[in-house]
């Protein structure tokens, strides 16, 4: 320890020297290679027989200092870095950061900007539902889920291509507004994908919702109350499966949610089960609304009418000096944003995705906190696993579904 | 010490009637509320919202280092109301040598892991809880990266 850096801390750890007392008792090393854990996370567990007596999550693996990365980088930089927080759902992550500094700018963004990005994100929760359903379905033993769901994952990561040029890290919201225009042929494309997307949940529900093995495994497994849930900081579908209708798409609309018509889909079982299925519905409620996004979608710029902050287009700078200048300034020197501090919360795939940017009046964040909804639902896992059955713990931390780039940042 | 431009917000009013020693101060901006709470008094306002004004979840906890100005961290606290639909934010001024603050994991089980990732990370100890140990880095680290002055690149000697 160099010096006195460190304050005293608590030396028991994880106490793993000791071994539990009794001959039914052992210790179990899940982690942090392993395919159910969805990344690395090590679960160290305290068996006595087959129930579980003791669960420490131990996370920290994936930890890149991002929240340090962001204050080197100038706001319009910053952007790609919350790709890479989540990365199963980037655009809902662009959209929370780009909020929240448009919030301590004061920016307007136009109506046509803020439809695509209520249509790409909710791709975004789609693509993210699909990959959980089908690695879920896959660590409890229904191989075939997995083939289904990620064919329609590929169409997903085809039409954002398309629209960014990037498949994962598409980066495709920016500080007042979109990265580039929509391509030609973008409505035709997700139009074609949102018409044969509902089928295809019936069919991924024909293989899960009535398969006796697929409720065997789910239904009375991972249960929690919804106080013990609220006061662990759980967010998101797991709420909703407890019967708590907070979703902040509804509660706190932000990018013109409150235009949209869907419903906020809830059960009260609050198992494995019930989150399966309140996330199924989520998909067909998505599905709704990209559908809605892409019939009723504004005409007008998608871009907002802030030249110190946006990218001039290139016609213009061939032409107004002042565009050139503007074009030097922020890509040599960012843009200043005026100082404060705002809390942006958006609903993503997973929860309660909170942005805090502190701006000291520089073209620098001076401090960025990402409250991801991974890092407090992964701390409900020991309450969820402790007393049920070793078999059971899969089931419990798929249906959390969490991405340890999330909680690790 | 409410500011004006929190005399209106029914929250901060029923904070300070509560307990009129514990705010410091706060404001009002771009719709968001802050309150700044007496480091000492941070559990006891916590318990206050979290009881009695139906603040039922602690979205989050974090820091932010003002190195070199003094009282050199500050401890945020984002608090929110389902029923009411309302959030707010607490604020705590700590100073630079050996920071530390009560705990509040006793009104909020979710606090456990985000008061670790702020020793972690900040260096900020939180007193009257069991394992407040690092989250995110390994046990031997040496140093606090979110910290100021602690460097964004170079090697270790």
């Amino acid at each position: 320890m160099s010096e006195g850096a460190l304050p005293p801390t608590d030396t028991a750890g994880m106490a793993e020297e000791q071994p539990p007392p009794g001959p039914r008792r052992m210790v179990l090393n899940l982690g942090p290679q392993h395919p159910s854990t969805h990344g690395v996370l090590r679960l160290r567990i305290e068996l006595d027989g087959e129930t579980v007596v003791r669960c420490q999550p131990d996370v920290g693996f994936l930890h890149t200092g991002i929240e340090k990365e962001f204050e080197v980088k100038t706001y319009q930089q910053a952007v790609t870095l919350t790709d890479r927080v989540d990365y199963l759902a980037p655009l809902s992550n662009n959209l929370g950061y780009c909020l929240a500094v448009e919030k301590l700018l004061g920016l307007e963004i136009p109506p046509q900007a803020q439809w695509m990005r209520v249509m790409l994100t909710e791709l975004t929760r789609l693509n993210s539902h699909l990959v959980w359903l089908g690695t879920h379905a896959m660590d409890i033993g229904a191989m075939s889920v997995f083939l289904y769901c990620f064919r329609e994952r590929e169409d997903i990561l085809r039409i954002f291509e398309m629209f960014s040029g990037q498949r994962m890290m598409t980066s495709y919201f920016r500080i007042g507004g979109l990265a580039l225009e929509p391509p030609r042929g973008w409505a035709q494309r997700v139009g074609e994908f949102v018409g044969r997307f509902p089928p295809r949940i019936d069919e991924y529900e024909d293989l899960l919702t009535n398969n006796r093995i697929w409720i065997g495994r789910t239904r009375g497994v991972g249960a929690i109350p919804l106080e013990d849930m609220l006061d662990l900081g759980v967010t998101g579908p797991m709420l909703r499966a407890a019967g708590l209708p907070i979703d902040a798409r509804k509660d706190e609309p932000y990018s013109s949610y409150e235009r949209f018509d869907f419903e906020v889909p809830t059960r009260t079982g609050s198992d494995v089960y019930a989150r399966y299925q309140v996330r199924i519905e989520e998909m067909r409620q998505s599905a709704r609304i990209v559908r809605q996004a892409l019939d009723g979608m504004p005409a007008g710029p998608w871009k907002a009418d802030a030249p110190h902050v946006v990218l001039p287009d290139r016609e213009k700078m061939k032409t107004q000096m002042e565009a050139l200048i503007y074009h030097f300034k922020i890509v040599t020197e960012g843009f200043r944003v005026p100082e404060g501090e705002v809390y942006q919360v958006i609903e993503s795939p997973r929860g309660e995705l909170g942005f805090y940017v502190v701006s000291d009046g520089t073209a620098f964040p001076y401090r960025v906190h990402m409250r991801t909804p991974s890092f407090g639902n992964l701390q409900a896992v020991p309450r969820m696993v402790e007393g049920a059955l070793i078999a059971d713990v899969i089931a419990s931390i798929g249906s959390t579904d969490f991405v340890l780039g999330d909680v690790d940042r | 010490m409410l500011p004006d431009s929190l005399r209106d917000r029914g929250v901060a009013l029923a904070v300070e009637a509560f307990d009129a020693g514990a705010v410091q101060g706060g404001r009002f901006d771009r719709g968001e509320v802050t309150l700044e709470i007496a480091p000492a008094r941070i559990a006891s306002v916590c318990g206050y919202l979290k009881y009695d004004q139906k603040f039922v979840r602690l979205s989050s906890v974090t820091a932010v280092d003002r190195y070199p100005a003094e009282p050199r961290f500050e401890v945020v606290y984002h608090l929110h109301s389902i029923e009411r639909n309302m959030r707010v934010r607490l604020k705590c001024r700590l100073p630079g040598g050996d920071p530390a603050i009560e705990s509040v994991t006793s009104v909020w089980r979710a606090a456990d892991w985000y008061e670790r990732e702020v020793f972690d990370l900040f260096g900020i100890r939180f007193t009257g809880r069991p394992g407040l140990r690092r989250i995110m880095l390994p046990d031997g680290w040496e140093g606090h990266p979110l910290r100021k002055d602690y460097p964004v690149t170079g090697s270790r000697v």
